[in-house]
Order: C-alpha cells, then sequence, then structure tokens
C-alpha cells in the first residue's frame, strides 16, 4: 500500500460533527507533548515519536516514501 | 480619518424614579445595549415580556470591531426580524483562502452544501449592527431602553437584585426580579459582585486597520502566514460594508501599541502590503491583546450572565459576538418560562450547562487556532511550518492549517434536556443539534424551514401526501398544542395540505429529508431556539409530553 497522504485521522468511537476537529484533536496532542522541554528536548521526543510510528507502519517502503517527501525542499 | 458611517446620538430621558422619588421595580433588567444585550432584550419582548435595558452610553459601537456575523447568528437575527437588513448591508462569504508565504496553501468553503437560506458569514460593522438592533428594539413597545443609565452598585437578592444606577440628573436605585448582564469582557458587574472569571490571557498584539478603498478582491476571507510584505507575523484580509476592508497584522509583544497606532506606522504597513500605487484612506485603527477565559457559572441566583461578559475568545474563528447572540437565544427561551411559572428555576442551571460547553469549544478551538498561528515554542513553530509545507501538495497537510476556525454551533449532544434516541437515524440532526436550513413552501409561498420554526416548541410530522392524514393522527397532533407548554404541530410533506387546518410546509427539493433522514411518521420535537430535542420514527404523543418535560425540568 503506498504512503496515504489523504485526510485519515480519526479516534475510535469518537463522532465528529466538524471536518477539522479530528485534526485538531491530533495537533493538539503533539504540541501538548512537547510542553515545557527544550529544544534539545523536544528534537529527542521526536526522534523516538518517529521511530514508534515506524514500527507501527511496518511497511519499509512506505517510510521510504514519507522519508523522501519530508526531505523534499528542506536541503 | 474618513468617517462612513455617522452616529447616531441616542437621547438620554430622565428615568421616572427620579421624577417622583420612588424606587421602580422590573421584571427583567438587560444591563448593556451591545448586540448580546439587545439580542436578549429583543427576545424577551417578542416573547410578550416588559423588559428595561440599560446602557451606560448613548451611541453604537464605536469602531468596526466585532465584524463577522456567523450563518447561525444571522439565523437568531432573523428570529428577530432583523437579520434580513444586516445580510443586504453586509458583504456575504463563504470561502477563506489561506496563503503561506507567497503561495496559496488551503482554502475552506463554509456552507458547502446548497439551499441554505443564509451565508456561512457576513461582514458587517459592529456599529451597523447595532445600530439595526435598536431600531428592532425601539418598534416593541414593551421594552424599554435607558441610555447613559450606568450601573454603579447591584445587591443580589434571594428573589430579586437591587441596582443603583447613576445618569446625567443624578443616581436612583431600582429592584428587579431577574438581571441580564450583558456588559462586556471587563464586566463590571462581574467585579461588582466578586465572581471569578479563569482563563490566560495571550501574549501577542495585533492591529486592526479599517481602510476604505476601491479594490476588487474577491468578496472572501484571506489569511497569509509570514508574506512577504510582513515577514514571520500573519496578516488577514477582510472585506467590510462600505468598501470598508479589514487589515489585521500580527505584531509581537514587544511593540509600543500607542506608537503602532500612529498613522505614521500603519500607512507604510499597509503600503507594503497593498502597493505604493492604491489609494486608500484610514477609517478606523486598534492594537489589541486578547484573552480565552470563562465564569465557571453563567447563571447565579437572580443574576444571569451572557456574551464576553460570561466568556472570552481570541478573535480568531469569530466566536466572541456570535457566541454571545447564541447564548441569548439559549437563555431567553428558559427564562421566558420560569418567568411565567410553567418551568422550575433549574432550568436555568441548563443554561450554564449548554452555554458553558458551547464555550468550552470556542475556548479550544480559538486557543488552538491561537497556538497555530502565534507558535509559542522552537518546536512549535516547527511543525507549524511543516504543514504548511506540506499542505501545497498533501490533502491530509491542508486539513492542519488552521487560521481560524470559524464560528459554527455547538452540537448540544451531551445535554440533560435531550431525549435519547431510541430509533436509528442517519446523518446530524441528533438531540442537541441545531437545526439545518432547508427550503420549502407554505400557504404563503417560498421561504425556509428555519422561518418557519422558533420562538415555541414544535412538533415536526413527516408524510408523503398531507392530505392523506387519518383522523387520529390530526386530532393527536392538535392536542399537543393544547398543553400547558404548547407544541405547535407541523405536518411536513412532499405534496398536499393537512386537513384539519395543521400548518403544512412542502419540501420542495427533498432537503429536509435528506437533512433529517425523514421517512413517513419521523417525529421532531424542537426547541423554541431551534434545537432538536427529540426524535422518533413514529407519532406517540405521551412521547412527546414526556420529551417536552424533559426539556423543561419538568420531569
Amino acid at each position: 500500500m503506498p504512503l496515504n497522504t489523504q485526510v485519515n485521522l480519526h479516534e475510535p468511537g469518537k463522532r465528529y460533527f466538524r471536518a477539522f476537529s479530528p485534526g485538531d484533536d491530533f495537533y493538539e496532542a503533539l504540541i501538548a507533548t512537547h510542553r515545557d522541554l527544550t529544544d534539545e528536548q523536544s528534537a529527542m521526543v521526536n526522534a523516538k515519536l518517529i521511530l514508534l510510528l515506524a514500527n507501527h507502519i511496518g511497511d519499509i517502503s512506505v517510510l521510504r516514501e514519507a522519508m523522501k517527501i519530508a526531505r523534499d525542499g528542506v536541503a | 480619518m474618513l468617517s462612513t458611517f455617522q452616529y447616531p446620538k441616542f437621547e438620554y430621558v430622565r428615568p421616572p424614579e427620579l421624577a417622583s422619588q420612588g424606587e421602580g421595580h422590573y421584571p427583567v433588567t438587560v444591563v448593556g445595549a451591545g448586540p448580546v444585550g439587545l439580542t436578549a432584550a429583543i427576545d424577551l419582548a417578542q416573547q410578550g415580556q416588559q423588559v428595561l435595558l440599560l446602557d451606560n452610553d448613548d451611541t453604537v459601537s464605536i469602531g468596526s470591531r466585532g465584524v463577522c456575523y456567523a450563518k447561525r447568528a444571522l439565523e437568531v437575527l432573523d428570529r428577530l426580524e432583523c437579520g434580513e437588513e444586516m445580510v443586504q448591508k453586509g458583504v456575504s462569504w463563504n470561502v477563506g483562502r489561506t496563503f503561506f508565504r507567497n503561495e496559496e496553501v488551503f482554502s475552506f468553503n463554509l456552507c458547502p452544501e446548497p439551499d441554505h437560506h443564509r451565508p456561512g458569514m457576513i461582514n458587517l460593522q459592529q456599529y451597523y449592527l447595532e445600530d439595526y438592533l435598536v431600531k428592532r428594539a425601539r418598534q416593541l413597545p414593551n421594552l424599554e431602553i435607558r441610555f447613559r443609565n450606568n450601573v454603579i452598585a447591584v445587591a443580589p437578592g434571594e428573589d430579586r437584585a437591587s441596582l443603583r444606577v447613576e445618569t446625567p440628573d443624578g443616581a436612583y436605585t431600582l429592584t428587579t426580579d431577574w438581571l441580564v448582564v450583558a456588559d462586556g469582557a471587563r464586566s463590571p458587574i462581574r467585579h461588582m459582585l466578586g465572581l471569578d472569571v479563569e482563563g490566560k490571557i495571550f501574549m501577542d498584539r495585533f492591529l486592526i486597520a479599517d481602510v476604505v478603498m476601491k479594490a476588487d478582491f474577491p468578496t472572501e476571507r484571506w489569511f497569509w502566514f509570514d508574506p512577504p510584505f510582513h515577514p514571520n507575523q500573519s496578516v488577514l484580509l477582510h472585506r467590510q460594508a462600505d468598501n470598508v476592508w479589514r487589515i489585521d497584522f500580527q505584531l509581537g509583544w514587544n511593540v509600543d501599541p500607542e506608537e503602532e497606532k500612529k498613522p505614521e506606522h500603519v500607512i507604510p504597513r499597509i503600503k507594503a502590503m497593498l502597493g505604493e500605487e492604491r489609494e486608500f484612506e484610514l477609517e478606523w485603527v486598534s492594537v489589541y491583546t486578547f484573552q480565552c477565559r470563562r465564569m465557571n457559572r453563567f447563571n447565579h441566583g437572580r443574576v444571569l450572565f451572557v456574551g464576553d461578559a460570561a466568556h472570552q475568545v481570541s478573535p480568531f474563528g469569530a466566536r466572541g459576538a456570535n457566541s454571545g447572540i447564541q447564548d441569548a437565544d439559549n437563555l431567553v427561551w428558559k427564562l421566558k418560562l420560569v418567568i411565567d411559572g410553567k418551568a422550575p428555576a433549574r432550568l436555568l442551571d441548563s443554561y450554564t450547562d449548554e452555554r458553558g460547553f458551547a464555550a468550552d469549544e470556542n475556548l479550544m478551538n480559538s486557543t488552538r487556532s491561537t497556538d497555530f498561528i502565534t507558535p509559542k515554542s522552537a518546536v512549535s513553530k516547527t511543525f507549524r511550518n511543516a504543514v504548511l509545507d506540506l499542505a501545497e501538495h498533501y490533502p491530509f497537510a491542508r486539513a492542519l492549517v488552521n487560521s481560524g476556525r470559524l464560528s459554527v454551533p455547538s452540537v448540544l449532544a451531551e445535554s440533560s434536556l435531550n431525549t435519547p434516541d431510541a430509533d436509528d437515524f442517519a446523518g446530524n440532526m441528533v438531540p442537541g443539534a441545531p437545526m439545518d436550513d432547508a427550503p420549502i413552501e407554505t400557504a404563503g409561498g417560498q421561504t425556509w424551514l428555519l422561518q418557519a420554526l422558533g420562538n415555541r416548541f414544535r412538533l415536526l410530522y413527516a408524510v408523503q401526501d398531507a392530505a392523506t392524514l387519518d383522523a387520529a393522527t390530526v386530532a393527536a397532533l392538535r392536542e399537543l398544542a393544547g398543553g400547558a407548554i404548547a407544541v405547535e404541530p407541523i405536518v411536513v410533506a412532499e405534496r398536499g395540505v393537512a386537513p384539519g387546518a395543521l400548518k403544512t410546509l412542502i419540501d420542495t427539493k427533498g432537503r429536509i429529508r435528506e437533512r433529517y433522514d425523514l421517512h413517513p411518521g419521523t417525529t421532531y420535537l424542537v426547541r423554541p431556539d431551534q434545537h432538536v430535542a427529540a426524535r422518533w420514527r413514529e407519532l406517540e404523543p405521551t412521547k412527546v409530553r414526556a420529551a417536552v418535560a424533559r426539556a423543561t425540568c419538568n420531569a
């Protein structure tokens, strides 16, 4: 399965009345994860987060695609 | 600065208390003639209630201030018979575009469905809105407005409140059974009563410049993150009535607001944005900060807080005046039932529950927008810019771009006034939902569903051909109108006219059927504020009465 770049965020059992709500729920939780951390600590949290999510996804071809897109235009 | 608007000067009249030296007593007093206080006073007066409205000033809002009025607020204002004038004068829009540096990264449509009466939003200077509301208020003989009447002391009691009011002719005292407080974000009455309001102040400043110019930009909301003409900050452009354009520049915390307001600082910012050639004149300039906070309770015995006095949000999302108007919409029918002895006073607790839920949702959404627009840490800014970078090509990232989630009404799905569904329904018109509009035809011609609802409990009963209604159903429907709390029955049909002088709505485009998942026999109980209270797949009058009792705390 190729990398899914369509809207895909949701929480099981939760009913949404507004399309923007699930994405905003996630984004708030993401930013909250970094609250009160130094930049160095945040970088460590992000690295761990990527490793955990990569293992969950499992399919390395999907991960390669994501890594390529992430790097595009950055350097 | 230029002025496109002539400020009215409302006449001060010496209050009768000062003439007779007596103390007046009033069933309901509303303090504050802004959008929310006027809405509450007009709504109460329309319900037949005697109302006194006090305001410390003698004109409308100075400056354009709140300019975005959302679909749901317009529907409430329609119920007060002044929505049309506002929509005619205002600038209707549905589409918002978001830019990151030079690129458009995201756009949204507030009203993507066809066949709704009102647009997603209108932009209208607050002074027009207030002017139209004052005009409407003055048509109501049971609504007395006293300008330049400033409340300087409040003594709440068990069954009434006492107010000390200052006027140009001196001070007087009045008592009132109920006090509705709509005196704004700084709420002097909230302070006088020592009531807490909890939340936080955001360390950022924004410059509002209202500019008069002829421009052919489309009627859309344009929002820039980090544009070349105002690097590292955000900018918002909005069209208002009379060729007035609202430009909102983020300034950051470390600027001097008095300096930034000076035309010699404002004009170069606007020229950088619009180009040197564009001709414009400044109409109004202001620098603001904001707080996100709410009172724990909105009802305190005989004292009821509405609008900014009860809760404040950031301006990203137009959730201030819009939520305040919905506060009044939610409060007034409940207060009227309590005043008339048809519901216990604890019905007013549901005002705090329902509008507190809405306030929390507004605070959450406006705080999320604020955190996206003005990130508080380096990592937050990195994530923000990563989202904006990805948004150009990837739909998932577009959905995360948050330049303000614009005011939409809360679905009060958790309210204790709802009767939970026992039958299966598709769609979003769950108990507690604000009702979706739809085009209809009645004996009077083409109109809209929401124009036929509101102000009292109604029962929508769906059939295919209204003329085929049997006598027993007609009798059952008619009987509901006779209870202590009357429920007006309305037949929703594809065709035909219901017998027995029952009001019939023809669902001309099938939108009611679609949006409410109607089958023949489907029944919706609708509150006076156009929210769904209960629904069933068949009409059972005992269940309807039980649901009315539940929705009014009479169960």
